[in-house]
């Protein structure tokens, strides 16, 4: 468990031991309740809890809730075997079952306990990184209590009351990896391959034109020069924009520019089907697992997607024309397109750094809203208007390729679910806020740890490497195909579907890939000592 | 016949012309022009059915259907050439008599005394000796020499000690086609066992001594047990419908000590037909997820390999972990039994799991029980309402449990997938006709070649680089998940779309691996021999000799890392507006096409599994990763097959 979310990323963390790199167990300056957060506390410990977690023995222990955590020491030895950053918590359920009776005090004076003997309550916490706890606490009003400490800690609004701005890992600076710019970089590189990006003309319905938007998008193309503007919506849904202020550029202001619509599903209708293929997946031992999948359309979405981000390469590539992005906003549909076609596309996007560059760039510069996307995962029924998981379709698009091309990406799975778990819940304040402006009214940068930063300790990173990688300089066209699409079991089932099986395969191909390694330097450097036949190397290495 | 068009599957704007050739045992198409003519090989054997399709303004469209899932689209510009095609075929396709498979006249220069040899590379004998018995509770029986008993049993039979003649005569008269209880899987480290049989001949309320008696001899081989499961793969409702017509299931009442268990499986017929609706949804044109999915879903496929791997499952559970012995039946004993028995042996015994230990399994619970090969897969013309997939469905079954245990099985998808198209392909004898009595009268084993011993000169091509002897999944009984686990069963597409390989990973973590293994191993080597000469030049130091290295040339041949694995292919059709579009013909089309690199399944030293006319040999292989190489990536595919994965930018 503890090598799914190392602990000192802080968020879904169920660690069998406690880590060195995890707050102590008794809270520490940055764990101590400020006087908002105490007063959301209701009930600050409990013995005696039940945790059970699917496909793992149930522990019984001490629950605690700090500002941010919820730990559970298990008794009566006292080792961690919980820590879970309440901001993870994505519905809290709460079941009450009186077991004994009631007894009221018989005399006035009395001492006795007024509590209901035997009574327990049940709480099931679904976490936004699809994990489900359940917790069976002693007590009615400690259950209800406890309960109602979670919803109120895992709901506060204010980005400067969040974990990132208490939390302070050894070993890294406040300004490690905030510093980057890849920005500038990568304009040097793709300069001669034009993929731009924007929001839609207002052109209204009045038909507006815009004298300098038309200019500026012909003076990215040569005289006679032809380019594209993918859509990322229906030919009607951009039509009917035209109504609210927004809508399409027309053929007769923009001659040299041929529009494809490509119509990707966005807001409600893709947080539904996050919804209903999480529900899908939890439910046990069901019949017609694939009509369930089918009617998530979950899978639908990734292949729209791909297919659409593979259509912009190709303009690019193929065509050898620029191409422009855009949906509505663009800062959700077109991001992802404009991502995924550059990991096609672009060999440098598809390292380690690179991909960080590629997210930095695509979507936490280019203001893809985090916080209101990823305010609440699968569980969050009808609740926000705001939610919508499309970074997460972009990070199955990324696998979906890793499974394709198994040699062609420098990082694995393990990187897509940790960018999955913290877009969602952070002890980093990389995915903080909505755009660069909130980012610095907030002073993220100044006051927060970059995920980066943590990410990119040697230690660290050597657990997002993909053992199998080799530079591939060429473009990587995936298959769109429904036989080519799968569901993407290690995220969608990690909590579900035993996984020691598959682990143990990726060990055994580590090992393979590291035995040649490491016989590949040996031999190489006795060959060395061979070639060159003076006394004194032979002598070294007879020692 | 000269100006065939052979259309792709994928990309209906991509075509070849080609020469279409008829021979005795083949139908070829050689590719016009290109420097490489590509050739694709196609076995009459192999050809599943024919279509000749309504005639269109540039000729006559033939399709092609066969057994190994391959389809083939030809358009043929004369109707009168395409009908001589289309009858040759259909008679090529469906031979009547034994000798004119191809078998009879396949001959790949051996002597005689390799082909014995060949033979003898399973032994059935050897291998019933390895699970321990015969012993103090199983004997040997021969009461089946010539065939007297049941024709379509081996002459060679393990029964409980206890079972006289008498009892096992009697107890075949009361079972269908006298397929009576015989051992499939001993266990010796808890004398547990899984014996197999027909369904006995019960109606409504007929009983037999004998049978009740052989059951409990079954019983009486396992001392740690009271009881013994006897399983019934069929579906109840199909069992009872069985009562009617005098056969049935076993009456608790009148056996002593029997747990009876009913196990859904369905029959042949459903079989077909679920297989029927699966490969429709596999050969939709551009279809979208909801239709491949609802398509998959509705054909039921795999609900049916689920059930077949959750009789498995529980006869292994109740061998391995129960320690009772188990008598697994259907109707004839010859189809489901077949499969729950080897599904179980397979989970309960790690020899099974390994390439020579799967051969045996083979042939132990399919050949040698008599399943009837020549019917379920169509070698000679017959019944079509005989066929059924029922051996493809326990390959299926070894996949989906390799997907699962990636560590567990010593051979690779390619060793199935190449099995698999034998046991349609009639080049090899093991899988002719319908009883080892046919096979024992056609005298297969001196006039034809068994392909265990084919396989096994190319094992190289099949093994699992994750396969270690001392790995924990190579030990003991496997133990699949068994619920919630609908999701762990996936569509198999390198079986089913094998020959659509733009639908596959275009980079092969089998290979790669084997790649990797087999350099370790020589780096190894050339570390001990390094070590070696190292220790003798600091013998010699004193005498200031010079060494010559000739290593440098040596370096070259381990450069695995500093290369790339890198594959290049095309797009698929993302769009079909793109078409309408004045575009500049991109320069680098023609080159990438030639460079594509797809998952290779076919990697064989064998010109009709990977349908191309030459080879290359697996070390050519390993070049697709060298720096030497790297420039133009060659692969057993690359130039060859018409069915590479090419994406036409339109």
């Amino acid at each position: 468990m503890a090598s799914r979310s190392p602990p000192a990323l802080g968020g879904p963390l169920l660690a069998p031991r406690l880590s060195p790199a995890v707050p102590t167990w008794h809270p520490t300056r940055a764990e101590a309740a400020p006087m908002e957060f105490s007063e959301l506390i209701k009930t600050a410990t409990v013995e005696n809890v039940l945790l059970s977690r699917p496909g793992l023995p149930a522990v019984r222990g001490t629950l605690c809730i700090t500002s941010h955590h919820l730990l559970l020491s298990s008794s009566p030895r006292g080792d961690l075997e919980l820590w879970l950053l309440i901001r993870n918590v994505d519905a809290v359920e709460k079941r009450v079952h009186n077991l004994g009776w009631y007894q009221p005090p018989r005399t006035a004076g009395s001492l006795r306990d007024t509590r209901v003997s035997g009574s327990s309550g049940t709480i099931t916490l679904r976490c936004k990184d699809l994990k489900v706890l359940q917790l069976e606490i002693p007590g009615m009003e400690e259950c209800l209590n406890i309960a109602s400490s979670i919803e109120a800690l895992s709901s506060v609004d204010s980005v400067m009351m969040m974990y990132p701005f208490f939390y302070r890992p050894p070993g890294l600076r406040l300004q490690q990896g905030w510093h980057q710019s890849p920005l500038e970089r990568h304009f040097q590189q793709v300069a001669s391959q034009a993929l731009l990006r924007s929001s839609q003309p207002l052109t209204g319905p009045n038909r507006r034109r815009c004298r300098e938007d038309e200019k500026l998008l012909g003076t990215i193309l040569d005289e006679g020069e032809r380019g594209f503007i993918i859509d990322t919506r229906s030919a009607q849904a951009a039509k009917q924009a035209r109504m609210s202020g927004g809508g399409t550029e027309p053929k007769s202001s923009y001659p040299q520019w041929r529009r494809l619509h490509r119509a990707l599903d966005r807001g409600r209708p893709l947080q539904e089907s996050f919804i209903r293929l999480v529900e899908a997946c939890a439910e046990q031992g069901m019949d017609r697992w694939l009509g369930r999948l089918e009617s998530s359309r979950w899978l639908s979405h990734v292949k729209a997607a791909l297919s659409t981000a593979c259509l912009a390469a190709q303009c690019l590539d193929r065509e050898g024309c620029k191409v422009l992005v855009h949906g509505a906003e663009g800062t959700d549909t077109t991001l992802l397109v404009t991502a995924l076609a550059q990991l096609i596309l672009d060999p440098s996007c598809r390292s380690l750094e690179g991909f960080q560059g590629l997210l930095e760039r695509e979507w936490i510069q280019a203001g893809h809203p985090f916080q209101l996307r990823c305010a609440r995962s699968a569980s969050s029924h009808g609740r926000g208007k705001q939610e919508a998981p499309l970074f997460l379709l972009f990070l199955d698009c990324v696998w979906q390729l890793s499974r394709q091309f198994p040699f062609s990406l420098e990082f694995g799975e393990q990187l897509l679910l940790t960018l999955f778990d913290n877009a969602y819940a952070s002890s980093y304040g990389t995915f903080l806020c909505n755009n660069e402006k909130e980012r610095s009214l907030c002073k993220v940068k100044e006051s927060t740890h970059s995920l980066w930063a943590w990410l990119n300790q040697p230690e660290e990173r050597q657990k997002y490497l993909n053992p199998l990688y080799s530079h591939n300089p060429l473009v990587i066209w995936p298959s769109v195909e429904p036989q080519s699409i799968q569901l993407w079991q290690g995220l969608f089932l990690r909590w579900i579907r035993p996984s020691q099986h598959l682990d143990e395969a990726w060990a055994e191909i580590r090992r393979l890939v590291e035995g040649n390694n490491s016989s590949s330097k040996e031999s190489t450097g006795k060959r060395l000592s061979q070639s060159f036949p003076d006394p004194t190397a032979g002598t070294q290495n007879g020692r | 016949v000269e100006n065939v068009r052979l259309l792709d599957r994928l990309s209906s704007r991509r075509a070849v012309v080609g020469t279409l050739y008829l021979t005795a045992t083949h139908v070829i198409f050689v590719e016009n022009g290109s420097e490489t003519r590509k050739e694709t090989w196609v076995l009459h054997s192999q050809i599943s059915s024919i279509e000749k399709q309504a005639t269109t303004a540039t000729g006559c469209p033939l399709l092609i259907r066969c057994k190994n899932f391959q389809v083939i689209q030809l358009v043929i510009p004369q109707e009168r050439d395409c009908h001589d095609v289309y009858i040759s075929l259909i008679r090529l396709a469906r031979p009547v008599k034994y000798e004119e498979l191809y078998c009879f006249s396949f001959n790949p220069k051996l002597d005689k005394e390799e082909r014995e040899q060949g033979w003898k590379l399973v032994d059935l004998n050897e291998e019933y000796n390895r699970m321990g018995v015969p012993n103090s509770y199983w004997q040997i029986s021969d009461v089946n020499r010539d065939y007297g008993v049941c024709d379509s049993y081996p002459t060679e039979v393990y029964v409980p000690k206890s079972a006289t003649a008498h009892i096992i005569v009697g107890s075949s008269k009361f079972r269908s086609r006298r397929r009576f209880p015989a051992l499939s899987y001993y266990c010796k480290d808890n004398n547990a066992s899984i014996c197999r049989s027909s369904q006995p001949l019960s109606g409504f309320s007929a009983r037999c001594l004998e049978d009740e008696q052989m059951l409990q001899a079954i019983r009486k081989a396992n001392p740690g047990s009271d009881f013994i499961y006897v399983v019934d793969t069929r579906p109840k409702l199909n069992a009872m419908a069985n009562r009617a017509a005098g056969k049935g299931y076993e009456n608790e009442d009148n056996y002593s000590n029997i747990k009876f268990q009913f196990i859904g499986i369905e029959n042949i017929h459903v079989m077909r037909n679920s297989l029927q609706k699966m490969l429709e949804v596999c050969e939709l044109k551009s279809p979208s997820m909801s239709d491949f999915l609802w398509g998959l879903e509705n054909s039921g496929w795999l609900k049916h390999i689920k059930a077949i791997m959750d009789a498995g499952i529980f006869i292994a559970k109740a061998v391995a972990e129960e320690g009772v012995s188990v008598l697994v039946h259907c109707s004839d004993g010859w189809d489901r039994t077949a499969q729950v028995c080897s599904v179980a042996s397979l989970l309960l015994d790690p020899y099974y799991r390994t390439m020579k230990g799967f051969m045996v399994l083979i042939e132990k619970d399919w050949v040698s029980f008599g399943h009837k090969f020549n019917h379920r897969y169509g070698n000679l013309d017959g019944d079509p309402k005989e066929i059924s997939p029922v051996i493809d469905q326990f390959i299926e079954c070894v996949w989906q449990l390799m997907e699962q245990f990636p560590c567990a099985f010593e051979f690779n998808e390619r060793f199935l997938i190449h099995i698999q198209h034998h046991i349609y392909s009639c080049q090899f004898g093991n899988f002719l006709c319908n009883s080892q009595k046919e096979r024992r009268e056609l005298k297969i084993k001196e006039r034809t070649y068994s392909l265990w011993a084919h396989l096994w000169k190319n094992r190289s091509d099949y093994l699992n680089p994750l396969y270690r002897s001392d790995h924990s999944q190579t030990q003991g009984t496997l133990h699949p998940q068994i619920a919630p686990c609908n999701f762990l069963y996936k569509f198999w597409s390198g079986m089913y779309n094998r020959f659509e390989k733009g639908l596959h990973p275009r980079q092969s973590v089998t290979d790669y691996l084997m790649a990797v293994k087999e350099e370790t191993q020589q780096l190894e080597e050339e570390l001990e021999v390094l070590q070696e000469r190292l220790a003798n030049l600091q013998k010699s130091q004193s005498g200031n000799n010079k060494v010559k290295s000739k290593q440098q040339d040596q370096s070259k041949q381990f450069g695995l890392y500093t290369s790339n694995n890198s594959l290049a292919n095309t797009p698929q059709e993302y769009s079909n507006d793109l078409k309408s579009f004045p575009s500049r013909s991109p320069s680098q089309g023609d080159e990438d096409s030639a460079l594509i690199l797809t998952q290779d399944n076919l990697k064989s030293s064998d010109p009709d599994l990977s349908a191309n006319s030459d080879q290359e040999s697996g070390v050519e292989d390993l070049s697709c990763r060298s720096p030497s190489g790297g420039g133009c990536l060659p692969s057993e595919d690359s130039g060859k097959d018409s069915d590479e994965a090419v994406f036409l930018a339109g």
